[in-house]
């Protein structure tokens, strides 16, 4: 038997480190990747809550995540790579001109 | 007392956790994106303790085996190189990391201290992916069509984004999306 | 049954199915060489031993003994992890693969499998769609253009037609309701009228052609092997790699192949289903030899096709798969599903 709350510790403490990663990394491609992180770390307690109020619809919330997940992977990749196409840079700092 | 279950709960927490120090730690894009993959592979890991084992399949399959290919496919493809340390970063990083070590405790403080005695069994929700189905298709069949549509939106919008400008000659293929 | 004996058989049984599984991508390799080698009009190994049967033995022993290169400007830590990424994935996937019923020993039921998950081929999908990242891992991290291009193009290959290949085995989980391998070959007993064999491939003759094409997309296999195209990209992905860590990438392409038929054989062709006769002992013998038979015969299906078709074009593999082969497996898996509700 383990506690609900170290889940929820563990999902918390992931979630964090993707909202340091989204506030200190320069790289767009991988202030993208701290939000699933956060993304994952928000699906650990869906899954511990749904195991302890026996409730599957946790699981099938998670499933919804997974799939915005993708949705927003696809196109936030391509934004990056039609970013990289015009500015030839991934840093997020020097994608400050709204127009070149 | 450690039992089984509590021993394998901190082992794949601490590969989550180590994971997901390592992706802010490393440099370069592919380095995090490997140990996303980690934190990954190990929350399907917590998911078949919690009985989940569809979600732990489709972690695998969906976020580990489709997700990051593209990321590490788009990380290839543009040759990313070592991030770049700037005024912005260094500022980032003296407000961020004591934010986030601040904002852990305190959740892990609230969370160990008014969370009562809920305690979760191994395989406590067993989500057999005919009972998962079975409510997806009918107590949650109009969320369900409607991520259908976001998903087609999505492969529109990255196949328009991602293509070439008409102007120049088209080559390759564009960028592939995975549902 | 007592814990030690379930830990000392399923020790046993890794044992047994690894070996066997080694020795079988050793002597595919040789059933390649030396049927495409007649296919050309020319001999195959010779040499070493009668019918060049000792030759993967001696291929082996020439992978050990040659120097291992580290090219100077590789990205060492993923340049090493690449080829153990790619042959450890691979051959994780055979231990969800049942090839035969339970046997009895002792007085204990031992089924031939190694492990029995319920969700067991969401586990070869999720195992395979991991093994992307050592193709991928070794292109990039070779810094090499020819690499990069081949693991760029298996990524992108492998992602595309891995939709083709789930949306082809939904139509037979359709079928069978079950993810389960074991549950997917018992729906496959007994027969039509009498004398057709009641395989899948007869109810779902469309899907099992997405999954054979697919499938060798999905290895990077002749006419789909434009990773390693020598022709174009010197050896694609693996041009940097040589000794043991470049056999680890043959290695896996081959326990890949391994795999890919003996799903093939579970879902579509009736798994170890086949006529039982003769004494006791024959009788728990031949499911294993009919499993190993129509593995063998898509193996030798897969060197058939190598020998007999050209290369496509990169254009042409990707408008194949997402112009031609995803509608077609969406087209059938609609039908079955309105068919399955009809009836």
């Amino acid at each position: 038997m383990v506690p609900l709350s170290y889940y929820l510790v563990l999902s918390g403490i992931l979630f964090a480190c993707g909202v340091t990663g989204f506030l200190i990394k320069r790289n767009i491609i991988t202030i993208f990747m701290s939000i699933e992180l956060m993304l994952n770390g928000v699906n650990l307690s869906f899954v511990a809550f749904a195991a302890h109020w026996h409730v599957l619809a946790g699981q099938i919330f998670v499933f919804f995540v997974m799939v915005v997940a993708a949705a927003e992977a696809a196109v936030g990749l391509a934004i990056i790579i039609a970013v990289y196409r015009t500015r030839e840079t991934l840093n997020v700092d020097q994608v400050n001109l709204l127009k070149l | 007392m450690l039992s089984v279950h509590l021993i394998l709960f901190l082992a794949f927490g601490a590969v989550c956790v180590a994971g997901a120090v390592n992706l802010l730690v490393q440099r370069h894009p592919i380095n995090s994106a490997l140990s996303l993959i980690a934190v990954m592979a190990a929350l399907a890991g917590e998911y078949l303790l919690l009985g989940a084992e569809f979600v732990a399949a489709l972690q695998v399959i969906v976020y580990a085996g489709a997700i990051m290919v593209l990321f590490v496919f788009v990380i290839m493809l543009l040759n990313a190189g070592v991030e770049e340390r700037t005024q912005g970063s260094r500022v980032a990083i003296i407000i961020g990391i004591p934010g986030m070590l601040i904002g852990s405790v305190l959740v892990a403080w609230v969370v160990l201290r008014h969370s009562g005695t809920g305690e979760v069994a191994v395989g406590a929700l067993p989500g057999p992916p005919k009972t998962i189905g079975d409510m997806l298709f009918h107590e949650f069949l109009l969320p369900f069509e409607i991520t259908s549509i976001l998903i087609l939106v999505a492969i529109m919008g990255a196949v328009v984004l991602a293509s070439k400008p008409p102007s120049s000659p088209a080559e390759g293929p564009t960028q592939k999306v995975k549902d | 049954m007592p814990i030690w004996i379930y830990i000392v058989a399923t020790v046993i049984k890794s044992a047994i199915v690894l070996l066997v599984l080694l020795t079988a991508v050793a002597y595919t390799v040789w059933l390649e060489r030396k049927v495409v080698g007649h296919m050309q009009n020319r001999w195959g190994p010779t040499r070493v031993g009668p019918f060049g049967l000792l030759q993967p033995a001696a291929d082996g022993i020439k992978f050990l003994f040659k120097e291992d290169l580290t090219p100077p400007h590789v990205y060492k830590p993923l340049f090493l992890a690449a080829p153990l990424i790619a042959v450890i994935f691979a051959l994780t996937s055979i231990a969800v693969i049942p090839f035969g019923n339970a046997i009895t020993l002792f007085g204990y039921s031992f089924p031939l499998q190694i492990t029995d998950v319920n969700i067991g081929l969401l586990v070869i999908l999720g195992v395979t769609s991991i093994g992307v990242y050592g193709v991928a891992l070794a292109g990039w991290s070779s810094n090499n253009k020819y690499s990069l291009l081949g693991g760029l193009r298996a990524s992108a290959q492998m992602v595309s037609y891995e939709i083709s290949l789930g949306l082809s085995l939904v139509g037979v989980l359709i079928l069978s309701g079950s993810f389960s391998l074991r549950e997917i070959v018992d729906v496959q007993g007994g027969t039509f009228l009498g004398f057709i064999p009641r395989w899948n491939i007869f109810l779902q003759p469309v899907a099992f052609f997405c999954y054979l094409m697919a499938a060798y997309a999905e290895t990077n296999r002749i006419p789909f092997d434009l990773p390693e195209a020598e022709t174009e990209l010197v050896a694609g992905y693996h041009t940097e790699y040589s000794a043991m860590k470049f056999a680890m990438f043959f290695m896996a392409e081959y326990a890949n192949m391994i795999t890919v038929a003996s799903l093939a054989t579970l879902l579509f062709l009736g798994g170890w289903h086949g006529p039982i006769f003769g004494p006791p002992i024959l009788q728990a013998l031949l499911p294993v030899f009919w499993f190993g038979a129509k593995v063998f015969a898509f193996l030798f299906l897969y060197i058939w096709v190598r020998g007999t078709l050209p290369r496509f074009r990169y254009d042409q593999l990707m408008a194949f798969g997402w112009k031609f082969l995803l509608p077609l497996a969406l087209a059938n898996l609609i039908v079955t599903a309105i068919v399955v509700v009809v009836k």
